[in-house]
């Protein structure tokens, strides 16, 4: 595995993890720095959730330690949106309760939620919801990115989208960790194979 | 510590209790209904309602406290909100804590607010002092609220966990009870039964916090 000069943003060694009986993975050892990202791949069941998770320290290891240097934007399979809440009151929530002072009509007109901005969760489409969830990457900035299948329910225009994001935030000098299962669009700095 | 994370918890768990068409009424009702169905029950001989009025109030409301808790957790398991508020850099008991007490204000103060009604109709006498009662309701409601929170936590990743919730917090409900009762009461032990009363809610708030936040982790592990 490549490392870079540069303190890593993310670092973890002898992660391994059991479920039930099965050994999900052993001797898993990765690092992010500034500017790098890492994509996770796997088969369907592999565990690149779990090692998603045990990375944002919400699932604790059955070996191995993760140091994160800094706080990092979570972006996963269930959004966190409530059916009541809208693309707006759920920005408008989450920057808040992280003090951002970001402007969310701007988030909003980013993720191509202008018009949906005020309809409730439970009647918008799974790619809406998705990109209600991605706003919050923009809220506040945070050097880590970690995300869960980030293309799933997304058109290509959403999926230029999120590309153009993690462009930009690689090259303000993020990092990112991503689970992506198909084409991943960008060519990342590494990789790791469950 | 920020306190920006904990703010929003609250908040968000206030407008939660209303939204999707006033479930913070359902307790209310189910307190009224459980205490009007009792004298219908037991007969309307003023001196018996008298007698049991007090003590049945306590035991409807510990009732109704658990008809909405499920709520407070279950959704953010189930909606992956969990793993975002346990990842906020704010501890995760104050956080449980903020959202249970939130839940308090909107579904539990209202019981305390009605009971004075309810008392009159168990013929509460004219020298009772109504105000003062609802405030021990209001006190012994907040202890049922955060054990009851700690039952929501533990059955987070259960689907219908009421059942759970109930069996995991009305043994915890007892000193309440029991202190709740016996401060209404004239007899023996009953001047100093408020202060124990408060003191178990003040254990409660101390306590159940820390159970919850540790339950949370495990549900989201």
């Amino acid at each position: 595995m490549r490392r870079g000069v540069t303190e890593p943003l993310l670092s973890a060694n002898g992660l391994g993890m059991i479920r039930g009986e099965r050994v999900l993975f052993t001797g898993v050892g990765l690092s992010v720095a500034p500017g790098e990202s890492l994509v996770l791949r796997g088969s369907n069941g592999a565990g690149k959730t779990t090692l998603l998770r045990i990375l944002a320290g919400l699932t604790r290891p059955e070996a191995g330690e993760v140091t994160r240097n800094g706080l990092h934007h979570w972006f996963a399979h269930r959004e966190g949106l409530k059916p009541h809440e809208t693309p707006r009151t759920h920005l408008g929530l989450w920057a808040k309760a992280w003090g951002s002072d970001s402007d969310l009509d701007s988030v909003l007109v980013q993720m191509g939620l202008k018009r949906p901005a005020d309809v409730p969760a439970r009647y918008l489409s799974a790619g809406q919801r998705r990109r209600t969830a991605l706003g919050r990457l923009l809220l506040e900035k945070r050097p880590i990115w970690m995300l869960d299948e980030p293309y799933t329910a997304l058109d290509a225009e959403g999926r230029d989208l999120v590309l153009e994001l993690i462009e930009d935030h690689l090259k303000s000098g993020g990092g990112m960790i991503a689970a992506i299962h198909g084409e991943s669009g960008f060519v990342p700095t590494n990789e790791v194979v469950l | 510590m920020r306190p920006a994370p904990i703010l929003s918890a609250f908040r968000q768990a206030l407008g939660e209790a209303w939204a999707g068409g006033a479930g913070a009424l359902l307790p209310l009702g189910f307190f009224a209904g459980a205490a009007v169905l009792v004298p219908l029950g037991i007969g309307t001989d003023p001196q018996t309602l008298r007698a049991v009025g007090p003590g049945i109030l306590w035991v409807a409301l510990a009732l109704s406290s658990l008809v909405t808790l499920e709520r407070i957790f279950q959704a953010d398991t189930e909606d992956g909100a969990l793993d975002l508020w346990l990842q906020t850099g704010a501890p995760a008991s104050a956080i449980a804590g903020a959202k249970t007490f939130a839940h308090w204000l909107a579904a539990g103060l209202p019981l305390a607010l009605l009971s004075p009604l309810l008392a009159l109709m168990f013929q509460a006498e004219a020298s009772t002092d109504l105000l003062r009662n609802a405030a021990l309701y209001a006190l012994g409601g907040l202890a049922f609220y955060f054990w009851g929170g700690v039952g929501a936590a533990l059955s987070a990743t259960v689907r219908r966990g009421g059942l759970l919730i109930s069996l995991i917090a009305l043994p915890l409900y007892v000193p309440t009870a029991i202190f709740g009762a016996l401060s209404m009461t004239h007899g023996p032990g009953s001047e100093s039964a408020p202060l124990f009363l408060a003191a178990s809610t003040l254990f409660a708030l101390a306590v159940a916090p820390f159970a919850m936040a540790a339950a949370l982790r495990l549900a989201a592990d």
